[in-house]
């Protein structure tokens, strides 16, 4: 363990190899810093980090050494109040201020600033500076990020996120000297699907939130809460913040084992639909006329209790809908009466996976245990763009192979410049099989391009090259054969392989093929995880927790079993075949909806409920990874909107259901839930109970500097109102409470005496990079069985054969569109392309088809008229549609569909 | 667009690396050459070439001085303003141009005939203070001297 003294006290620390930086930031010493960032490293840029360090303890003269860029070895000793290093510093910050225009009372950054912190922690208190300062014209990034150039300190971040960590291209470090400037070559939003982050990577306020500034908040005016991303299946950690009501921003929460410290734009600027105009926020029930309109809570529980008491009621649940949410339907309309609300194919497919994990050698890989693998094989799934930070951390596990051959030279990892340096171009193996590009593409040679038989035949061969034992692939192509060998090759000497698929096939064999890779590889010995992407935030939970399809609902509306539906938060219409859909909900006597939302759904519903959305109520999700996380409500909504559970036990109260005395709080669903699914044991277990208490008191939602609450309400009354009492969670709704540092999972802002700005999660963390302190982030509720027996799957589908007659239409994931709750987010969707069809150029050909050509697809029901986008990559025979776009199927994909060539052309 | 000549002797820097983007600096001054400065198109036109993005070629074309994203006069003044030729009176030297020339640094006469342009440090603080006209040196200047040499370019 090595030993080293700062400020003549001796500490020992854990492990070498770390620079003094870190070690210090652990320890709880103020040392500032800009460039040096946890998740990217030190390169010794902006030289605010510098100490005193001394030979011995004779060396009475000692010499500044940046912090981040020295070794913590044993016997270092150092001082970080040596009146030297003290005054470098400060006058670091001073030069670094130079050109700043101390314009923070108009900057989006002021309260929550790095910059200002460490000039603060630096001591650079008055401005000697007297002379023109340089100015910048700032750029149109897009309706993500606000550009403001004067502000920026050179500390170089801001690129090596973009390109180093996140493999942006589009962005760049131009000019020199007192010119340097953060930027595109031209206007225009930036490509990266992670630009988000530069929100908080940039220390300074020249990237700041675009969707923050139409309704801008200091972070001590916001009201805040941890809570859980919904926009897709990994689960990322998000603190929304909130005031008067309108949700105003998201920021990431760290998690050293999902999402660390970075998110994707879909999740940060994907909030605007919780203040979204049409929200539902009063209970409607349709009238004599078929109008739906409004009615009191009251009115509605009556007519709703009603209707299930004397109909024969089945619950259609929802995989974006929380699990206590879904318990709460189970209960009501009873199990065997309960559909986990996703269509035959989709529960399948997630069935399938689910029972991978439980049953088989290989467990889910984290999202840190993808990034810390050395190796990657996707089969199906272009990451970027169904489960982005998915994408983010396979990027990161590229570098790893060739990280780990830099480190032979005399460098220390935490080096960010020099390792770069000594990578290059280098890459660890990824293998790509999809049916069209993808945004990894350009980080690898080997990408295969075919339609999901073929893909799920390329595994099965990987699996048998690296396991005789598995299946074998007849009658493949030789050139795949190599490849699939090469595939064999390169994760049997990794040392961590990942293997990733997913949903967007739509195809068992797919799954099943990426299974038998990672169990073959188990049986050669090396320890390959699964990783899965699933169709949305909670459909793992919703599949733990079980019950039928919408198939089988459709059923028994059908044979007339069931006469009533209840829907929770789900667009069926969207989940299953149009036509189906509508026959059920027209077939069903009753239907009753709650959702956030109007939908097609809700169209043909009897009576609505208006459901509050993930940042106004408190719940539990399931990741891809099998993680259970928990979301706390940030704000009251208004209106009549609640939690679904709290309106489906309301209904269970109304109607005297036994056991309807559990719902009257939160804790009581979520243990009734954890007793009767034994699956779900675990999911008490990720927050603290509700009468927690830390010294007698709540965790405050507010800030201790949240400001004008007794002027809030002054146009209507001088008295301060009463904040709303919360019962199910150990956090108030108020700035009063505990003022120090929470259970991690109650963490409702990051923040620390001098640190006002995010990189306060320092103080928070157990060391650098390391978990939360006494935290399990999360509860992981699928693990592999100890001695797990290894059946391959044997059946091997036959090989893709075009159809002259029709095209297999497979979805087109997109990042910006395809997810329904994102996609009706203003800054969302000013990035949503308009509709396609993307064509491979063989088929234009044979259809005589053109670019821009307008032209008719009938498929799963629907005619769809789109413009033809040519699609170089695409195999013969596939054509590709955006998922989720305006009215667009998603999850029936893929399907046969027809073409028809009409003369127009788009406008 | 790049003309045939521009690619062609692009392509010959080309193989000196094992990836084309290593050539870069030398593909824009190509170009500059050619045109006498680099232009916006032109800076799309070597990225495609180079299979870089026109950002990446933008922060290369940005960061050398010797790259112009302007257009530019017919000759070039590079004046030392660094330490040694500031020592040795550069400040009377770049007084005396711009009344002669009518023009500051980044600017360019009338006649399109000079642009100056700042330099820092020519590498010849021997002969401080240092000019160097297109791609010759002139040290121990004098304003007179400068004179003299200014008639060389016309
Ligand atoms: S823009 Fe921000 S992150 Fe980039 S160099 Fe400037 S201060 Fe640093
Ligand atoms: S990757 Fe998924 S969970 Fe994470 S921030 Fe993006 S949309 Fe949200
Ligand atoms: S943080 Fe150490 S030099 Fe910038
Ligand atoms: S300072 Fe002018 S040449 Fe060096």
């Amino acid at each position: 363990m090595p030993r080293i003294t700062i400020n003549n006290q001796v500490h020992d620390i854990p492990w070498e190899g770390r620079n003094l930086l870190e070690v210090c930031l652990d320890l709880g010493y103020d040392v500032p810093y800009f460039c040096w960032h946890p998740a990217m490293h030190s390169v010794g840029a902006c030289r605010q980090c510098a100490v005193k360090q001394f030979r011995d303890e004779h060396d009475t003269q000692g010499r500044i050494v940046m912090a981040c860029m020295t070794p913590a070895t044993d016997g270092t000793i150092i001082s970080t109040d040596d009146p030297e290093a003290v005054a470098f510093r400060r006058s670091v910050a001073e030069w670094l201020m130079v050109n700043h225009p101390h314009d923070c009372p108009v900057c989006d950054e002021g309260g929550e600033c790095h910059l200002q912190d460490m000039t603060v922690m630096a001591g650079h208190n008055y401005r000697r500076y007297r002379f023109t300062k340089r100015t910048f014209r700032n750029q149109d990034l897009g309706p993500f990020l606000n550009h403001e150039m004067n502000r920026c300190i050179q500390c170089y971040r801001c690129t090596r996120f973009y390109r180093g960590y996140a493999g942006g291209r589009d962005f760049e470090v131009l000019g020199w000297h007192d010119h340097v400037y953060f930027g595109r070559a031209a206007d225009g939003p930036l490509e990266s699907e992670f630009s988000g982050n530069l929100v908080e990577v940039c220390p300074t306020g020249v990237f700041t939130d675009k969707t923050l500034k139409e309704h801008y908040t200091r972070k001590w005016d916001l009201q805040t809460a941890p809570s859980i991303c919904v926009h897709c299946g990994l689960g990322c950690n998000i603190i929304a913040g909130e005031r008067y009501g309108v949700l105003r921003c998201i920021r990431s929460r760290y998690n050293d084992q999902v999402n660390g410290y970075f998110l994707c734009d879909r999740g940060r600027f994907g909030y605007g639909f919780v203040n979204d105009e049409e929200r539902i926020r009063q209970p409607l029930i349709r009238n004599e006329r078929g109008e739906l309109e409004p009615c009191t809570i009251e009115e509605a529980l009556w007519k709703t209790s009603s209707i299930l008491r004397h109909g024969r009621a089945i619950g259609i649940g929802s995989p974006r809908a929380s699990l206590e949410a879904n318990f709460s339907l189970r209960y009501l309309v009873g199990e065997e009466n309960f559909h986990h609300g996703m269509s035959g194919r989709s529960y399948q497919l997630v069935r399938e996976m689910l029972a991978i994990l439980q049953q088989g050698p290989a467990p889910a890989a984290s999202m840190s245990a993808v990034a810390q693998g050395d190796a990657a094989l996707l089969l199906g799934e272009d990451v970027t763009n169904v489960a982005p930070m998915l994408g983010l951390a396979l990027r990161q596990n590229i570098l790893r192979q060739p990280t780990r051959e830099a480190l032979r030279l005399p460098i220390h990892e935490y080096e960010d410049s020099a390792i770069h340096e000594a990578i290059q171009v280098g890459r660890g193996p990824l293998y790509i099989a999809t049916p069209d590009v993808t945004r990894l593409d350009e980080e690898t040679p080997n990408t295969y391009r075919a339609a999901p038989q073929d893909i799920a035949r390329f595994g099965f061969a990987v699996a048998h090259a690296i396991d005789p034992a598995a299946p074998e692939v007849t009658a493949l192509p030789a050139a795949v054969q190599e490849t699939a060998a090469r595939c064999a090759q390169d994760l049997l000497t990794s040392l961590h392989p990942v293997i990733v698929s997913g949903f967007t096939c739509g195809h068992p064999d797919v799954i099943h093929a990426a299974a038998n890779v990672a169990w073959a590889l188990r049986r050669r010995g090396k320890p390959a995880d699964l990783c899965f992407t699933v169709p949305e935030c909670n459909s793992l939970g919703v599949a733990l927790l079980g019950g039928e399809s919408l198939n089988a609902a459709l059923q028994a509306v059908r044979d007339g079993t069931a006469d009533t539906v209840v829907i929770l938060e789900n667009d069926i219409i969207r989940q299953m075949d149009v036509d189906l859909a509508e026959e059920l909900l027209e077939r069903a006597q009753h239907v009753i909806v709650l959702d956030h939302l109007p939908s097609p759904t809700t169209d043909y519903a009897d009576i609505v409920l208006p459901a509050a959305t993930f940042a106004e109520s408190q719940g539990t999700l399931v990741n891809n990874e099998g993680r259970a996380q928990r979301f706390l409500p940030v704000f009251v909504p208004q209106g009549d909107v609640r939690d679904s559970w709290r309106w489906l036990g309301d209904i269970m109260v109304m109607n005297g259901q036994r056991g309807c005395e559990t719902w009257c709080h939160l804790t009581g669903v979520m243990r009734l839930m954890a007793e009767t699914v034994p699956a779900l044991t675990g999911v008490t277990e990720i927050t603290p109970p509700p009468d927690f208490r830390l010294v007698g008191q709540k965790i405050p939602r507010q800030p201790h500097r949240y400001s004008g609450r007794t002027a809030i309400h002054a146009d209507r009354t001088v008295h301060e109102p009463r904040p709303p009492e919360e019962v199910d969670a150990p956090l108030a709704y108020s700035m009063e409470g505990y003022p120090g540092q929470p259970p991690a999972s109650l963490i409702p802002r990051f923040w620390a005496p001098g640190w006002n700005s995010g990189q306060a999660v320092n103080r928070y963390q157990s060391h650098i990079g390391g978990p939360l302190k006494g935290d399990s982030g999360g509860v992981r509720l699928i693990e592999p069985p100890p001695e797990a027996a290894i059946t391959y799957f044997d059946h091997i589908p036959d090989a893709f054969v075009p159809r002259e007659d029709a095209l297999l239409v497979m979805p087109d994931y997109l990042i910006f569109g395809s997810e329904p709750l994102s996609a009706r987010s203003p800054a969302i969707a000013a990035r949503t392309p308009r509709p396609y069809l993307g064509l491979a150029p063989k088929d234009m050909e044979r259809l005589g088809a053109e670019e821009g050509q307008v032209v008719a697809l009938l498929v799963t029901g629907t005619c769809y008229h789109l413009p033809v986008v040519a699609r170089p990559a695409l195999p013969r025979g596939v054509a590709m549609l955006p998922a989720g776009l305006g009215n667009m199927v998603a999850l029936g994909l893929p399907q046969w569909g027809h073409i028809e060539v009409k003369r127009e052309v788009w406008d | 667009m790049l003309s045939d000549t521009e690619r062609q002797e692009i392509e010959r820097e080309i193989v000196h690396y094992p990836r084309a983007r290593a050539a870069v600096a030398e593909a824009l001054m190509v170009v500059q050459r050619h045109r006498g400065w680099v232009s916006d198109e032109a800076v799309r036109d070597v990225a495609a070439l180079l299979e870089m993005t026109p950002d990446e070629v933008e922060g290369i074309a940005t960061f050398y001085s010797m790259v112009f994203r302007q257009p530019v006069g017919r000759h070039i003044i590079h004046l030392c303003d660094s330490v040694s030729c500031w020592i040795m009176g550069q400040e009377t030297l770049l007084e005396h141009l711009q009344r002669k020339l009518g023009i500051g640094f980044g600017e360019t006469t009338a006649d399109r005939r000079f642009t100056l342009i700042p330099a820092g440090c020519l590498g010849a603080c021997d002969l401080a203070p240092v000019m160097r006209v297109d791609d010759d040196l002139y040290g121990h200047l004098t304003p007179a001297k400068l004179d003299e040499i200014l008639e060389r370019y016309p």
